[in-house]
């Protein structure tokens, strides 16, 4: 039988020093996931310029492109997808009882994982600033 | 006693649903990014180039079940979410109303924008 423990609420970030790291994979899986549907949601505002006609989209979507404060937060929004994707197949093993014993391991990897992807891809979400290649 | 921090009934329908949609979306989250800032930049997206892809029929099937499947997901992501902070009563039913009225709006606004980029209807 498993043996249970008072470990404080989650949600008393105060505590952040003692949370270990599952605690920290629950906290930003969250995280990601508000940001990810927050973009969701905006994402359908903007391409909703498509039903205004096709230049009002072409041109929608190029001048936001063009703004180097979009390609930063494309790039943070890129980080929270391959985290939320590389946590999600570790909670999606752990509920099919895969690994778990390496719980720990994999988060950090998921962490290490995102961090080489997104360092890899600045290139490419900078790419084409200011009408450059 | 512990408090648990679950965010499903097991074995729910929800708990289930959660997981498939993650699954479909772990594979087209990923193809999504890869095909439209690798394959083709999104600085370089023209309303041309949105429109033959949305009128190929897998391509628009695939991105239509991508709008209802992460809608889903996340709208019920953040019902769960809301659910660990301790909702009840009342406040439970409203957010249940409040995310669902939310969820359907965006389908019904993705699946015109979907087909307004299309010649496929």
């Amino acid at each position: 039988m498993s043996q249970s423990y008072d470990r404080g609420a989650v949600e008393d970030f105060g505590r952040w020093t003692e949370f270990s790291a599952g605690m920290w994979a629950w906290i930003l899986h969250k995280f990601t996931g508000w940001v990810l549907v927050g973009y969701l949601f905006t994402h359908i505002a903007v391409l909703s310029s498509a039903m205004q006609g096709g230049a009002v989209y072409t041109e929608t979507i190029q001048t936001l492109e063009g703004l180097f404060v979009v390609r930063v937060m494309e790039v943070g929004l890129l980080a929270a997808a391959v985290f939320h994707i590389l946590n999600g197949i570790r909670l999606l093993m752990v509920d099919l009882g895969i690994g778990l014993e390496a719980q720990d391991r994999s988060f950090y990897a998921s962490l290490v994982i995102t961090g080489a992807i997104v360092v890899a891809s600045v290139p490419t979400f900078l790419s084409g600033l200011g009408g450059g290649a | 006693m512990a408090e648990e921090y679950r965010s499903f009934e097991r074995g729910g329908t929800g708990w289930f649903l959660q997981r498939v949609t993650a699954a479909f979306l772990v594979v087209v989250l990923a193809f999504h990014f890869f095909n439209l800032h690798f394959l083709n930049h999104a600085y370089e997206v023209t309303f041309a180039g949105t429109e033959a892809r949305m009128s190929d029929v897998g391509y628009f099937a695939t991105m239509w079940l991508f709008l209802v499947t992460a809608t889903f997901h996340g709208v019920n992501g953040v019902y769960n979410a809301l659910i660990n902070q301790g909702l009840t009563g009342t406040t439970k039913r409203v957010v249940q109303v409040v995310l669902g009225v939310a969820g359907l709006l965006l389908i019904v606004q993705g699946t015109r924008v979907a087909m307004a980029m299309s010649t496929l209807i």
